[in-house]
């Protein structure tokens, strides 16, 4: 199915809730409102036509600009072989959705990821806790503000310029 | 039954709480898990990864397009080539840029002659996982004429470079091509003495046959990919049906696991399936030889490499499946935002489940099974 006629079959079942379209894209993509994507997900994973059985990738996208993080979900069906792109604006002083987990299992393991790197709060997530970072570390290295903390753990983060040091 | 036990004999029992890693050698790298087991029977197998996470995604935002292609290696070292692939692909897709013919041959030879070093690792440290020492001895020999090839193709033995924005880094001199032919020759009947030597062997089969089936749905549900994937029954594969390159003028089967032995989609499928691929790989190798036509091996690309604003989502079907590069550009010389998606990721993700109720033994051969790959997993 093409990826206008997805977006035809969205706008007919959640009105108002899935907007600004972009066709032209190479994926084209699609806005969807923060409090509907669980069901939009599920909508589109068990829908005769859609079926999109997997969720190839969930990850986010820092725009502090335009003071929002989007979430991205990449999602793929096998039976049709066509693809849909959701994106959902979150603010970015308190970026907070609903869990996908319900739908596809994998979610637990993306958003956890999400949350790691972005610090987006994945509610209903049955297990949100940093995956590569320890859990003491402090602050969401993949935001555009990130600034690493100086130690951590006692041990610095910083490594002095050797050569400088040595024509001192 | 435990109260049972305890009241007849006066032994205490309870479960124990084992730390597996983070550098146990069948862990392929540095992951860890946290195992609670009831006697040899685990309960549950709790993943903990990141040891090896080096930030690479945010390291892309901080280099240029051409910059990035050596760290996009790192991902996934023993299938570095296809890194490099998937983030050309994005890049390229995002500035409209071409590809020589001959630079595509160049890129599909050099995968597939790295997805056979991958599968060769795999399959070989897994015979060793279920303690088998030979077999590995020999995948690895093979290996190294996989190593020196890509020496001489592109001067290193890992870490390639190799593919760059617009086609290759280097072409495939005739030389080079001869003796990759003279390779495959040599390499395909020893497909067969491995089988001989592992893939038939009843200790292997007994062991991996009906261990951690992975159901259709689930395969799905957790989205595995690649030979993971295949193992279930699913027919798909990225080169056939997202077609990229060269790939849709190239004849191959996609093997599926198909219970040989034991259950459809446990872990000895996902095995035979990796055993057929390398057999595939020759195949296609074969006719990138033939039909590798003359020209230039890289297009005209600017060294200020500045995609237009948008954003593209690049697949390749690499050893470990699916492998995606998100890229987002804002118009500007560097990467807005880099997303490396990988299939040891999800891979890794449905082991909890798996373990469940499986001997502590076989959550070894589960891992071996999905080729998980610890770079792969904390990028």
């Amino acid at each position: 199915m093409h990826a206008k006629d997805i977006y035809a079959a969205l706008e007919r079942q959640f009105p108002g809730q899935v907007g600004n379209f972009k066709a032209d894209a190479l994926e084209p993509y699609l806005t969807v409102e923060g409090s509907a994507i669980v069901e939009v997900c599920r909508f589109l994973r068990d829908s005769a036509g859609l079926d999109f059985q997997i969720l190839s990738d969930l990850t986010a996208l820092d725009w502090p600009k335009e003071e929002k993080i989007q979430v991205v979900y990449h999602l793929f069906s096998y039976a049709h072989n066509h693809q849909v792109v959701l994106k959902v604006d979150l603010p970015r002083d308190n970026p907070k959705i609903a869990t996908v987990e319900g739908v596809w299992k994998v979610a637990n393991w993306f958003e956890r990821e999400v949350y790691d790197l972005f610090g987006v709060i994945f509610e209903g997530h049955s297990d949100l806790r940093r995956i590569m970072l320890p859990e003491d570390w402090i602050g969401y290295p993949l935001r555009k503000d990130y600034v690493e903390q100086e130690e951590y753990d006692g041990i610095s983060t910083q490594r002095a310029p050797l050569v400088e040091k040595l024509l001192r | 039954m435990d109260e049972a036990i305890e009241s007849q004999s006066g032994l205490n029992t309870e479960d124990m709480t084992i730390s597996v890693g983070p550098q146990h050698p069948s862990t392929h790298g540095v992951l860890r898990f946290v195992v609670k087991t009831d006697g040899e029977v685990i309960g549950e197998a709790i993943p903990d990864v990141g040891y090896l996470h080096r930030s690479i995604e945010k390291i892309g935002e901080k280099v240029t397009y051409h910059g990035y292609v050596p760290y996009t290696d790192r991902a996934d070292y023993l299938a570095a080539m296809f890194a490099n692939q998937a983030f050309c692909m994005a890049a390229e897709r995002l500035a409209g840029t071409e590809v020589t013919r001959r630079g595509e041959f160049c890129r599909v030879i050099a995968c597939e002659l790295n997805r056979i070093a991958s599968h060769l690792i795999s399959v070989g440290t897994f015979g060793q996982d279920i303690g088998a020492m030979t077999p590995f001895v020999h995948a690895l020999r093979e290996r190294e004429t996989i190593n020196n090839l890509m020496e001489e193709i592109c001067g290193a033995r890992l870490t390639y470079n190799y593919i760059r924005i617009g086609g290759v880094g280097y072409d495939i001199v005739p030389e080079t091509c001869a003796k990759i032919g003279a390779f495959i020759d040599h390499f395909e009947p020893i497909v067969d003495e491995f089988n001989r030597l592992l893939s038939g062997n009843k200790i292997f089969i007994e062991r991996l046959a009906g261990v951690a089936v992975v159901s259709r749905e689930d395969a799905f549900s957790y989205n595995l990919v690649g030979p993971n994937l295949r193992g279930s029954g699913v027919k798909w594969d990225i080169r056939r049906d997202i077609p990229y390159s060269v790939y849709p003028e190239l004849e191959f089967e996609v093997p599926v696991g198909n219970a040989h032995v034991g259950k459809l989609g446990d872990s000895f499928d996902r095995y035979w399936v990796r055993i057929r691929e390398m057999q595939e790989s020759c195949k296609i190798l074969r006719q990138c030889l033939k039909m590798m036509p003359k020209g230039p091996a890289i297009s005209k690309v600017p060294r200020k490499f500045r995609p237009p604003a948008g954003e593209c989502y690049a697949r390749v079907e690499a050893p470990r499946g699916d492998m995606g590069f998100y890229v987002v550009s804002d118009g500007s010389e560097y990467p807005y935002r880099v997303r490396i998606r990988t299939g040891s990721y999800t891979a890794m993700s449905i082991i909890d489940k798996l373990s469940k109720g499986i001997m502590l033994a076989d959550l070894i051969a589960l891992i071996g099974s999905l080729d998980v790959d610890a770079p792969e997993i904390d990028r």
